[in-house]
């Protein structure tokens, strides 16, 4: 495949991502969208934290909770908006099968379609940082972030979780009904199996395996270990493991995901052809 | 292959497997049957045929969009099924009576992607862009957000889109459904002036509109039910049918006669009657000319008066009643009540 075949797919997708994200008539609302809905989420967790806690905002928990919260904003905006090109594209706008009938790279249109989701999920993650650090004591000390280690994570993590959404994507091209939930129902099941909110060892010893197995759990810990590095020392469940070794694990396990989702993609993009399912619109 | 063909068919066939309830067993509709088809370069392509015919499920297996059951085919060259990249860039398709598009857009801006898409030089796109909306008249839309077109300007946006990148083969599937009688006149027009602006050009065009075929198409092939039923120059196709002496006759109430006793006639070849407030419309193909007087006679022995009588010319509903057994309208109804 030729090169300006990929770059054309990835850059159009994203420049027309960033159009259909940025559409809102009242650039005001869109601002206070922005900020309003973020940071609302975040402040059920703050209050749900300081019920239990009784207000204790000093426990190394709050912190945790806090920025697993924050960073797991683009576990929804990447991968979920990888996937909901397709339905977007099929049942709103229509026009799936003529991004298919032109010569471009299906996977690459698609993943471009992230890049705005990614640029406003990073935009919501920093009003949420931004809005701990400033009313809700979350401390952070920047002069001892080890910057490489949280750029080299994000942008790992940004990929893999890009990645999975194109499996979701592939699932989607298959599926008639409730498609819209996948991505939705995927990003909530790894909301519980990634430590995002509490760390793995508050799951029945079962079920922990699956968290292990969660590329999101390394993600999620090795960005709160390069922002506040002491939280390996409190929490258990990786304690016992070296940033990089952690690194290597989400490596691993991202190259994994990725080779797995792109089989899967290709997968499904042949049975959606063999099954006449790429211009189909449900209309539900 | 020769390379005179543009679009090439064999054997080519498609089955869908219909999913129903758990309980009930999995069932299978014959979409395409046995379709052979050799359209060559420079050719503008018919495909006539009711709804459900299995024109939309050809375009779709030579735009790519879907993998045939059996047989092959070839577009510009190369198999859709083995070789989709090779003829991606080399076609396009716009689908008639759907609103498809990025309604948040701007005409110009809904163009340009897909023109970039295809890789034409932005330069080159927007002057083409600004021709061809030209062309369909909607130069002064070029800056209006698709979402505010109407229906009848968004399909024209669509057609532009379809043309813009200059394909070798282009897929019109039901370009002017849904449109109204001028829109339907501007885009006939814009189709054959695109066709004699460069020899090389081929286009397929589905349509259940006859007259459309009739008026566009160099070659036609009437399809029903998955198989193609015959292909030939509309004139040819009506040649077939010019043996027969073809009757409109108005009449008064049927007093008891039916289509059956029509048929039954030696001289009648086919019979088509429609009932209707004041009588019924009869459209009869006889052997000849001579043998309407003693149809005329059949229609004195019941007390049906004639009140309206018109010899014409074979149309490709003829040619359609001729080999299906019923007209398209017809044969539509039935489809969709099996």
């Amino acid at each position: 495949m030729q090169p300006t075949i990929s770059w054309r797919s990835f850059r159009m997708a994203a420049w027309l991502g960033w159009l259909i994200e940025s559409n809102w008539t009242d650039p005001f609302l869109f601002a206070v969208y922005s900020i309003v809905k973020p940071i609302s989420g975040a402040a059920i967790l703050v209050v749900m934290y300081s019920i239990i806690s009784g207000g204790n905002f000093d426990n190394a928990m709050f912190p945790y909770i806090y920025l697993g919260n924050a960073f797991y904003i683009y576990v929804g905006a990447v991968m979920t908006g990888v996937s909901w090109a397709v339905v977007d594209d099929r049942e709103h706008y229509k026009t799936l099968k003529y991004m298919y009938i032109a010569p471009i790279h299906i996977p690459l249109y698609l993943l471009g379609r992230g890049v705005a989701r990614f640029v406003t999920g990073s935009i919501a993650v920093f009003i949420t940082l931004a809005a701990g650090i400033l009313f809700l004591n979350v401390k952070i000390n920047f002069a001892e972030v080890d910057w490489l280690l949280f750029f080299v994570t994000l942008i790992l993590g940004v990929v893999m979780l890009a990645l999975l959404g194109l499996l979701l994507a592939g699932v989607t091209l298959t599926v008639a009904r409730h498609e819209g939930f996948i991505g939705e129902a995927t990003a909530g099941a790894l909301y519980i199996f990634s430590g995002a909110i509490f760390p793995l060892d508050v799951l029945p010893e079962w079920l922990r395996p699956i968290g292990y197995f969660m590329p999101t759990t390394y993600w999620l810990e090795l960005l709160r270990r390069s922002l506040i590095g002491n939280v390996a020392e409190i929490f258990p469940t990786l304690a016992g493991f070296s940033n990089l070794e952690i690194l290597g694990v989400l490596f691993g396990l991202s190259v994994l995901f990725g080779a797995v989702s792109i089989w899967v993609f290709r997968y499904c993009d042949a049975i959606a052809r063999e099954r006449g399912l790429i211009d189909r619109t449900t209309n539900y | 292959m020769s390379n005179s063909l543009a679009i090439e068919t064999q054997d080519l066939g498609r089955i869908y497997k219909l999913r129903g309830s758990r309980k009930e067993t999995r069932k299978e509709l014959v979409a395409l049957e046995g379709v052979n088809l050799k359209v060559e370069r420079g050719e503008l392509f018919g495909l006539l045929g009711p709804n459900g015919a299995g024109k939309t499920t050809l375009i779709k297996i030579l735009t790519t969009l879907l993998s045939p059951t059996s047989g092959w085919a070839r577009v510009a060259g190369a198999d859709v099924h083995a070789e989709p990249e090779s003829v991606r860039p080399r076609i396009n398709m716009v689908s008639g009576g759907e609103s498809s598009g990025y309604g948040l857009l701007t005409v110009r801006e809904n163009l340009w992607m897909f023109s970039q898409f295809y890789g034409v030089p932005s330069k080159e796109a927007n002057e083409r862009i600004e021709a061809l909306l030209a062309m369909v008249g909607m130069k002064d839309r070029m800056h209006t957000k698709s979402s505010d077109l109407s229906t009848g300007l968004r399909q024209k946006m669509n057609i532009v889109r379809g043309f813009l990148t200059e394909p070798d083969v282009l897929f019109l599937d039901e370009p002017t459904l849904g449109l109204d009688v001028g829109a339907m006149r501007d885009v006939r027009r814009f189709i054959l002036d695109w066709l004699k602006a460069d020899k090389e050009r081929t286009l397929l065009l589905t349509t259940h509109y006859m007259m459309e075929a009739d008026e566009l198409c160099d070659r036609v092939a009437i399809i029903n039910k998955g198989k193609v039923l015959a292909c030939d120059t509309p004139t040819a196709l009506k040649q077939r049918l010019q043996k027969d002496a073809l009757f409109e006759i108005q009449v008064s109430p049927l007093n008891g006669l039916t289509q059956q006793m029509l048929v039954d006639q030696p001289e009648v070849t086919k019979a088509t009657l429609t009932e209707t407030e004041t009588g019924a419309n009869l459209s009869l193909s006889l052997v000849e000319e001579a043998a309407l007087a003693r149809i005329i006679n059949l229609f004195t022995q019941k007390e049906i008066q004639v009140m309206n009588l018109r010899k014409r010319e074979p149309t490709l509903e003829d040619v359609f009643i001729d080999l299906v057994g019923r007209s398209m309208a017809e044969e539509e109804k039935s489809g969709s009540s099996e």
